[in-house]
């Protein structure tokens, strides 16, 4: 099966009921592994067991920036390719990511006030967070305020990929300006600076919601095509003459 | 499990935070799907069926 095989809705239907049940056991798997791992992961000697919040706010903060950027390729898709499957792949994403950069918000927060002293500071890392998940808020707004789904994809895909902007923003604010946010410990030149006692649960848990996330997404693009079959239907119901009387 | 220290409610909070959004999306996807379905079933009770002819509800 190639890829423009799956560009057709009912295939990809009939893939999705077949690898869902694989990624329910993988992610499930995988997070309980790294739940175990992160809640064994021994005290940081500065930050004691406040450390075990990074493992479940590095992989929200990972997965706030990875999903924008499945969702910029799938806008490429509909502007450029006008793939089938393109913008119902940008319109379910939107939502998941949205979960997820209001977890790395909230987690970040609970994080700050014992390490920093304050829940919330407005620095280059936190603000560029914070408006990407305003972005996501006002991508969801966008569909549901344009009737028409294909224009709606359309205006969806250029906010996308104006958007996109943001990702290289975060990613390097805390190279690029004076934060309170810690820079990079993990993806950088030179290798991580943690130790193995706590990159190893780290990288569990990045796996583990990063398949949460693929499970979660096949799973809505699953029910938007079917969404989309009741539509094409209640429009044949309502184009019969039976009905029309 | 090492104990949490002083910061107990901040660790617990996060963790719960997460448990709780998580569990929210899985029961929006779940829901949704089995509402789709449910729409489909009534429209194809109710005559109205795709132009191939095969069940909407067909996924395989």
């Amino acid at each position: 099966m190639t890829l423009i095989d799956l560009a057709n809705p009912s295939r990809f239907l009939a893939l999705a009921s077949r690898i869902l049940p694989w990624l329910v056991a993988a992610t499930a798997i995988v997070l309980a592994i790294g739940l175990y791992q992160s809640a064994t992961a021994p005290d940081d000697y500065q930050q004691g067991a406040t450390v075990k919040i990074m493992f479940i706010h590095v992989p929200n903060a990972w997965l706030s920036m990875f999903v924008w950027s499945i969702m910029s390729v799938a806008a490429l898709g509909t502007l450029v390719w006008r793939h089938p499957l393109a913008d119902v792949a940008q319109k379910t994403a939107a939502p998941i990511g949205a979960a997820f950069t209001f977890l790395a918000l909230v987690t970040g927060s609970l994080w700050g006030r014992p390490m920093w002293g304050t829940y919330w500071e407005w620095d280059a890392r936190l603000t560029s967070v914070l408006i990407l998940f305003l972005m996501y808020l006002g991508l969801m707004a966008l569909w549901r305020a344009v009737d028409d789904p294909s224009r709606a994809a359309r205006a969806a895909a250029v906010l996308t990929l104006v958007g996109a902007i943001n990702i290289p923003i975060i990613k390097f604010s805390v190279d690029w300006w004076n934060t309170l946010h810690q820079g990079e410990s993990v993806f950088r030149m030179g290798g991580p600076t943690l130790d193995r006692a706590f990159l190893i649960p780290l990288l569990v848990m990045a796996v583990g919601f990063t398949l949460l996330f693929l499970t979660l997404h096949i799973a809505a693009m699953r029910n938007e095509i079917l969404r989309r079959r009741v539509r094409t239907l209640q429009m044949l119901q309502a184009g019969r003459p039976q009905d029309r009387a | 499990m090492t104990p949490l220290g002083p910061y107990a409610s901040f660790i617990v909070t996060s963790y719960a935070a997460v448990a709780i959004v998580v569990a929210a999306l899985i029961a929006w996807v779940m829901t949704d799907y089995r509402r789709q379905k449910k729409r489909l079933r009534d429209l194809e009770a109710a005559g109205t069926t795709r132009r191939s002819g095969r069940s909407a509800t067909d996924l395989s």
